[in-house]
Formats: structure tokens, C-alpha cells, sequence
């Protein structure tokens, strides 16, 4: 209170050129950080933006083209572009749920007085980590149809035929969702575990006063004072989702053809194969209003939990 | 009756723990058993767990079959280059917006937030394009730390981590005397070390995981990372699982020392990422 009345003060008596210098000096804090970003993130945001309204192969010599809303137009007729989105939906849409379970139950288990309880938390969360290369190569290897010990093991259980895992049209998107869930539900554990500390333990004594079970206590008392956790976690994970690409092209390298070709695959082969930079600009067009639509989700939802 | 319950709830409660054991540790322990095998040995069913005869020798071939060590050093530079530049910018700028009073304040860290949102993934094409028309700079270590260093996200930590220290202790210094970039160096610094720490750790395994980025702007294998170097070896090398493997574990061991020492870190982080504070 003091501070506010004697900075209000210090404000009106200063003379004009102290705030000059005051706004000088909190722009050289700024300034180093802000350079870099507005050069290396915002100018390139903006040219995304402009990009997708052109025709342009990169090159120095030949200009880019105004061509208006085409590279639009052409996304209805790719083909690839309509795969690639769907799948993408797809994906994100059994990803999303299938990693805040497991994230939320092992929360929960994990937040119980258990019997090295670091140890499983650490566990879990380090293939999140984990360089996404190694790992990858690992589970590929345990996933080989021919020679992996997953296939072998079905075999040896009497599973004549087991599944081609990442190259089997029919079993890939899974293998995918499947590596995508183990390796990212650490993360996301962490943060419900935050969430559950977070709960009043008096709650949970009433609802026992209350008579409540196991079950009962946590759907009626650890669910709903997840909420803001969960929305958090439902969000950042959509987005991710969006996103993928490493896990992509390190499981199946968006195949058995285009199975599981998601939209951040087809603008690096748009942009880096094709060197058709403005409909590559389209399409990433596409994938930031997808993020920029969940994103206002999030914000709208914040405000109503808040 | 009820303790029977209790004990049943128990036992569901380790198997599932045991479960979990094994879900999250055999990839690694196969990874590591897989390591010290002849490539014939690797995929052997019953899985030798323990090989009769470990060939350590493959982790002295991967260190020639391809320049690993260079990796290494490679995205040790960038990573170590790339943390300090975004602990220096970002808590200097966090300051400013945390500590004090200019005109633009709040629409410019209302830009920096609002691109946070904005996946990379959407912009990576036009800025590359930049950087290869504009600044000449494809194919150089230089590229990917301007890419990485500058971040909005390190400035958002930074800045809500600096608005918790009490503005008393500023205006005590501006009292004595002190410039603001003094204020800066001898106070807020040292007293953010957790918020540091937290954006160490996380800028760290970003940088030493990243792999579009050089994907996209290293095309000279000597400057390549360690990501990107190890994918090139798995597909030049792609029936050499012995040797995959013990490169993978390599490859694995710094972020594993850094996490293990450093978990705490990690797991703060996040959480005080989540409560939005």
C-alpha cells in the first residue's frame, strides 16, 4: 500500500525525461530477448501467414507468386492433405483419453503411502526423457513382426498369427497410439499428481463420515477437484497431439502407404520434398487454427473453472 | 471382513505396481541386454536376459562406425550454448516485466504469451527459409541456437517466478543507490535459482531431444547431433542391433544423469506449470 502512494508520488514528481529513461532502461532488459524472438519466431509467424496466399519453390532467383486463395483450394483435392487430417483427428482423439487414464490412475495409485513410491514415479516418467531415437529403436526391435520378443512370446502363448505392429495396416495407428501413451504418461502424471496434492484431506474425511467407499470418495471428491487439472491436461495433450511428427516417422515413417500420415508429416514433405512452400503454408495454416481453436477452448474454460 | 477387503485392495495394489515395473524397466533392460550381444544373439527367443559372453567391444565399434563422439560433443555445444543464452535473456527481460513500469508492458508480454500457443511445427517452413535466404546460416550450428535460445517460455516462467518476490526488496536497492541492472545481477538473480534450475532442466533435455530442428538445417554429417546421428546410423546400419542398441544406451546415459540428479526439478516444474500460478 505504502509502496503504491510513494511510487504514485515519485511518478508526479518526476520531470518527464525520467520516465523517458525509465522506459530506456526497461527496454534494454527486454531488448536482448525480445530481438532474437521477433526476428527468429515473430517475423517467421507473419511470413507463415502471407506465405500461404503465394507460389514459391524457395529459391533466390525466381519471386514469389500472389496466387490468391489456390493453395486453399487445393487442400479440398489433395488427398494426401484429407489422410493426413484425418488421421490426425484420429489419433489425437484415442491419445488424448487413453494417456489421461493411465496418467490419472497411476496419479492416483501413485499418491498412495506405498513402498518405494519415488521409485515408481521416476520410472514412469523417464521415458518421457528418454531421447525419442533410442527408445524408438527399442521398441521397434521388441515390436519387430519376424523376430521381436513381443511377437514371439504371442507365438509361444499359441497366437498363430500375430500382428504386423508397425507394418501392418490394420495394426499400425495403434502400435503408434500404444508408443505415444507409454511414452508420454509420466508427464502428464506428474502434473495430476500436483493436482491431487492439492486436494483438502478434509474433504475425503467427510465423505468417509459420510460413509462413502473407495470408489464413491474418488468420484465424488477427487474427480471434480481435478477439474482445472484435467482441462489443463486434456489441452496441452490435444495440442501435442497436433503436433506429432519425431513419433511418426520414427514407428512407422507415416506408413504401411499413408495409414498413419499425419498433417505435420505432409508439410515437411510439402515444403522440404516438393519445395512447395505456399501450400505447405496452407497447410500449416490449418494445423494452428486447429491449435488456436483449442487454445480459445481453454481460455473460455479457464475463466468459467477460475 | 473389512480386513480381509484391505488386504485384497493391497495385493491388486503391488501387482499392479508390479505391472507397472515391468511395463515401464524390460524395454530398457532388454535395450541394455540387447547391448552386449553378436547381432545373431539379439533376438534369440527365450530372450537371454544375461548374455553368457557380453561383448563389450560394441560399445568401443560404435564410437568408429560412426563419428559418435562428434555427435555428442555436437549437441553437448548446442545445449550448454543454447540454456545459458535463454537463462541470461530470459530472466533479464522476465525482469523488466515482472519489476518494472514501461509503456507497451502489457500488450508486448501479451504478444510473448499468445505465441506460445502458436506450434512451431506451423512457422518452421518460412523461418527456415529466412534463415537460409536471408541470413546464410542453413547448415550451422548458429541456426538452431538463434532458433532455440529466444524463447517466450522462459521469459513467461521467469517473469512468474520474479512477480513473486516482494517489491520491497527493489525498492530498498533503488534506496541505496543501485542501478536496475545491478538490481538484476546481485538480487534477483541469485534468489531465482529454483526458477533457474527448472528452466536448466527443461531447455536442456529440449535442446539434447530436439530433432526437427537439426532434421531440417544440419545436412553436414559432422555437424549433425546426436538424435539426428543416431537415426542416420540406425538406417545405414539397420541390421546391426547389437550395435544400435549399445549406441541407443549411450546416447541415453547424460539425460539420465541429468534427470536423476536433477528430478526434483523436473517434477516442480511441472506441477507449478499446471497450477498456473
Amino acid at each position: 500500500m505504502t509502496d503504491e502512494i510513494s511510487v504514485k508520488r515519485a511518478k508526479t514528481v518526476t520531470p518527464k525525461i525520467r520516465r523517458r529513461r525509465n522506459n530506456l532502461i526497461a527496454y534494454s532488459f527486454i531488448a536482448p530477448n525480445f530481438i532474437g524472438f521477433a526476428v527468429f519466431t515473430l517475423v517467421p509467424i507473419v511470413m507463415a501467414v502471407v506465405l500461404s496466399f503465394m507460389k514459391w519453390n524457395g529459391s533466390g532467383v525466381q519471386p514469389p507468386r500472389f496466387v490468391g486463395l489456390d493453395n486453399y483450394a487445393h487442400l479440398f483435392r489433395d488427398r494426401r492433405f484429407v489422410e493426413a487430417f484425418f488421421n490426425t483427428i484420429i489419433y489425437t482423439a484415442v491419445t488424448v483419453p487413453v494417456t489421461m487414464i493411465f496418467a490419472l490412475l497411476l496419479a492416483v495409485i501413485l499418491n498412495q503411502k506405498i513402498f518405494a513410491r519415488n521409485f515408481f514415479r521416476t520410472i514412469t516418467f523417464f521415458p518421457y526423457v528418454a531421447s525419442l531415437v533410442a527408445v524408438a529403436a527399442v521398441w521397434n526391435a521388441l515390436f519387430s513382426p519376424e523376430k521381436g520378443p513381443v511377437n514371439e512370446m504371442l507365438r509361444a502363448l499359441g497366437i498363430a498369427n500375430p500382428p504386423g505392429w508397425a507394418v501392418d495396416p490394420n495394426w499400425a495407428m495403434v502400435t503408434l497410439i500404444m508408443f505415444s501413451v507409454w511414452k508420454n504418461m509420466g508427464y502428464y502424471m506428474v502434473m495430476y499428481l500436483a493436482g491431487l496434492q492439492g486436494i483438502s484431506p478434509d474433504l475425503y474425511e467427510a465423505a468417509s463420515l459420510d460413509g462413502a467407499n473407495s470408489f464413491q470418495k474418488f468420484r465424488y471428491v477427487t474427480i471434480p477437484q481435478l477439474e482445472a487439472t484435467n482441462f489443463l491436461v486434456l489441452v496441452m495433450l490435444t495440442i501435442q497431439c497436433f503436433k506429432v511428427y519425431d513419433i511418426v516417422l520414427m514407428i512407422t515413417n507415416a506408413g504401411p502407404g499413408t495409414k498413419t500420415l499425419v498433417l505435420v508429416f505432409h508439410i515437411y514433405n510439402v515444403a522440404f520434398k516438393q519445395w512447395d512452400l505456399g501450400y505447405a503454408g496452407a497447410i500449416s495454416m490449418v494445423l494452428f487454427l486447429m491449435v488456436m481453436i483449442v487454445t480459445v477452448l481453454q481460455f473460455r474454460g479457464e475463466k468459467k473453472t477460475a | 471382513m473389512r480386513k480381509r477387503k484391505i488386504r485384497f485392495g493391497r495385493i491388486l495394489l503391488y501387482l499392479v505396481l508390479i505391472l507397472l515395473a515391468l511395463t515401464m524397466l524390460l524395454p530398457f533392460a532388454w535395450m541394455i541386454s540387447a547391448s552386449l550381444k553378436l547381432n545373431k544373439d539379439v533376438f534369440t527367443f527365450p530372450i537371454e536376459w544375461i548374455p553368457k559372453k557380453p561383448r563389450w567391444q560394441n560399445y568401443l565399434d560404435i564410437w568408429t562406425v560412426i563419428p559418435l563422439g562428434r555427435f555428442i560433443l555436437n549437441t553437448a555445444k548446442l545445449t550448454i550454448i543454447v540454456t545459458l543464452l535463454q537463462l541470461l535473456t530470459s530472466s533479464f527481460a522476465a525482469y523488466a516485466f515482472a519489476k518494472l513500469d514501461f509503456k507497451g508492458k502489457d500488450a508486448l508480454f501479451l504478444g510473448y504469451i499468445g505465441t506460445i500457443a502458436v506450434p512451431w511445427q506451423a512457422y518452421m517452413v518460412p523461418q527456415f527459409i529466412m534463415m537460409r535466404n536471408v541470413f546464410h546460416l542453413n547448415d550451422t550450428h548458429l541456426a538452431i541456437i538463434c532458433l532455440q535460445a529466444f524463447s517466450a517460455f522462459g521469459v513467461f516462467l521467469m517473469k512468474q517466478f520474479y512477480s513473486g518476490v516482494p517489491d520491497e526488496l527493489c525498492e530498498a536497492a533503488r534506496i541505496d543507490g543501485m542501478s536496475e541492472y545491478q538490481i538484476w545481477w546481485d538480487i534477483m538473480l541469485p534468489l531465482s535459482r529454483p526458477a533457474l534450475s527448472t528452466l536448466t532442466i527443461f531447455t536442456f533435455v529440449a535442446t539434447w531431444n530436439d530433432f526437427l530442428g537439426p532434421l531440417i538445417y544440419l545436412t553436414t554429417t559432422e555437424k549433425k547431433t546426436i538424435q539426428i546421428g543416431l537415426r542416420m546410423f540406425i538406417s545405414q546400419y539397420s541390421t546391426e542391433y547389437g550395435l544400435i542398441m549399445a549406441a541407443s544406451v549411450v546416447v541415453l546415459i547424460p539425460v539420465l544423469a541429468v534427470f536423476l540428479s536433477l528430478q526434483k526439478y523436473f517434477v516442480q516444474g511441472i506441477a507449478t506449470s499446471g497450477l498456473k500460478g
